[in-house]
């Protein structure tokens, strides 16, 4: 193996495992959030709304700061142990990515016509099956969702580099690599490490896109 | 009024719903198990309100609406008797899918077998085989209102309630749609409830026509009774087309 490719299978390794799985788990709690808000109608839903979106603006390093706290020694979380490991980056990145996949899908969700749910009923649909077709045609918007959760996670730099700490072979990522490989004039390796990046969301995302145009039966 | 009768499927008594310009009222209205019941009005007369409520889709503010005999607390109308009743609505919502996926559909909620075969013999009954591989979202209001037809007889409902079923069909495609669901009543019991504008329409396949005015239920007679002899004025001022609305 050449000795550029060693160096750099890891961290890309790294990269997809910490945001695939942190869009996995922000996916499988913000998709059932994001329909049960887009459907509901109770008078708190739009302070909620303001709160998801607010959400998305959330700076990564105040994430991972407070992150820190709670996973550090002095903290509440410490037993977990999670510091400096990617179970820790997993967190910080689901945090991150949870209100984009909330707020996405609750606008696709609630772009569905409300008459189209009392038609799907009166075609004997249970309230379970009712949900279920009306996700499968906000369906786009919630595979849009999903693209953005993971264009969030993998290319956030700030959380991961405080609750990671950037450790070779162990929490070193492509973000964080980049920032090191920058510091030390590795200019080209920080480069090629940016256009694998690149590379890894532009099939993620064409991944994304493919499922997006298939048919998904109710 | 409606006879009381001992096939009596829904019985409807001082029924009221509530909306905040407009007020359905039904003093008293029976629908017959196996019936095509007519309901004329003119536009905002209450029709569809009415058909929501039968289909347990709406809930009624006030008084007594039974379904064979018990009590239809509409809103939470438990799934197996819901399943039982289906709405044609006026502006049907196909789903994003094929023509064929949207026909199918209500056998897949309920976990039919044979949905294929089910499904390709109702389209050929309704000429939408050739349509069948198409998207449903880029078909005409016409082609639509077939659709949704097809996607609720197919899944043989008790009861059938139509919201102006054809009103954007030609004339060829509303004597098959009638024909069609002649021939369904034939081949099996279902109880029929068909809003339409069109008198014409509602001489030809009712066996009683009921009249709503202003989200009021002026009567419901026998359909020879409503067209010839009715009890009220009204009911004859709307069939001479003298009313003014």
């Amino acid at each position: 193996m050449f000795p550029v490719a060693a160096e750099f299978l890891p961290i890309v390794r790294l990269s997809l495992v910490v945001s695939g799985t942190a869009v996995l788990i922000s996916s499988s709690i913000g998709v059932p959030c994001g329909v049960w808000l887009g459907l509901s109608r109770w008078r708190g839903r739009r302070a909620i709304a303001v709160m998801i979106h607010t959400g998305m603006a959330l700076p990564p390093v105040v994430i991972g700061l407070l992150l820190y706290l709670l996973l550090s020694r002095s903290g509440p979380l410490a037993f977990l142990g999670w510091l400096f490991t990617p179970e820790a980056m997993i967190a910080a990145q689901t945090i991150l990515a949870l209100p984009f996949v909330i707020g996405i899908t609750v606008s696709s969700v609630a772009a569905v016509p409300t008459e189209l749910g009392s038609q799907i009923k009166s075609l004997g649909a249970s309230d379970w099956q009712c949900r279920w077709t009306i996700l499968r045609e906000a369906r786009r918007g919630v595979w849009l969702a999903v693209a953005a959760a993971f264009g969030r996670s993998l290319s956030e730099v700030g959380a991961v580099l405080i609750v990671g700490g950037n450790i070779q072979g162990h929490t070193r990522v492509l973000t964080t690599a980049i920032i090191l490989e920058t510091s030390k004039g590795r200019f080209e390796f920080a480069l090629a490490l940016g256009a694998v990046l690149l590379l890894v969301a532009l099939l993620v995302n064409a991944l994304i896109l493919r499922l997006q145009e298939n048919r998904w039966v109710a | 009024m409606g006879r009381m009768t001992d096939d009596c499927l829904y019985r409807l008594a001082d029924v009221r719903k509530d909306y905040e310009s407009f007020t359905l009222h039904i003093g008293n209205l029976d629908v017959h198990g196996g019936e095509v019941l007519g309901l004329l009005g003119p536009t905002g007369a209450g029709k569809s309100t009415l058909l929501r409520l039968l289909a347990g889709l709406c809930r009624a503010d006030q008084g007594d609406l039974g379904f064979e005999r018990r009590a239809f607390a509409s809103g939470d109308v438990a799934l197996p008797v819901r399943r039982r009743i289906t709405l044609v609505h006026q502006r049907p919502l196909l789903l994003s899918g094929t023509v064929r996926f949207n026909v199918e559909y209500g056998l897949r909620l309920r976990g039919r077998k044979q949905i294929a075969e089910t499904g390709n013999a109702m389209l050929e009954r309704l000429g939408l085989s050739k349509l069948a591989r198409q998207s449903a979202l880029t078909l005409s209001g016409g082609q639509t209102q077939l659709v949704a037809l097809a996607r609720a007889l197919v899944i043989e409902p008790e009861v059938l309630l139509l919201d102006e079923p054809t009103a954007h069909l030609d004339p060829a495609h509303v004597a098959r749609v009638e024909e069609t669901i002649r021939e369904v009543r034939q081949e099996r019991r279902m109880t029929v409830v068909w809003a339409t504008h069109n008198l014409f329409q509602a001489r030809r396949v009712a066996d009683r026509a009921a009249l709503l005015l202003n989200g009021q239920l002026v009567e419901a007679v026998s359909t020879e009774q409503f067209f010839s002899n009715p009890s009220d004025p009204r009911t004859d001022d709307f069939v001479q087309g003298r009313m003014v609305y």
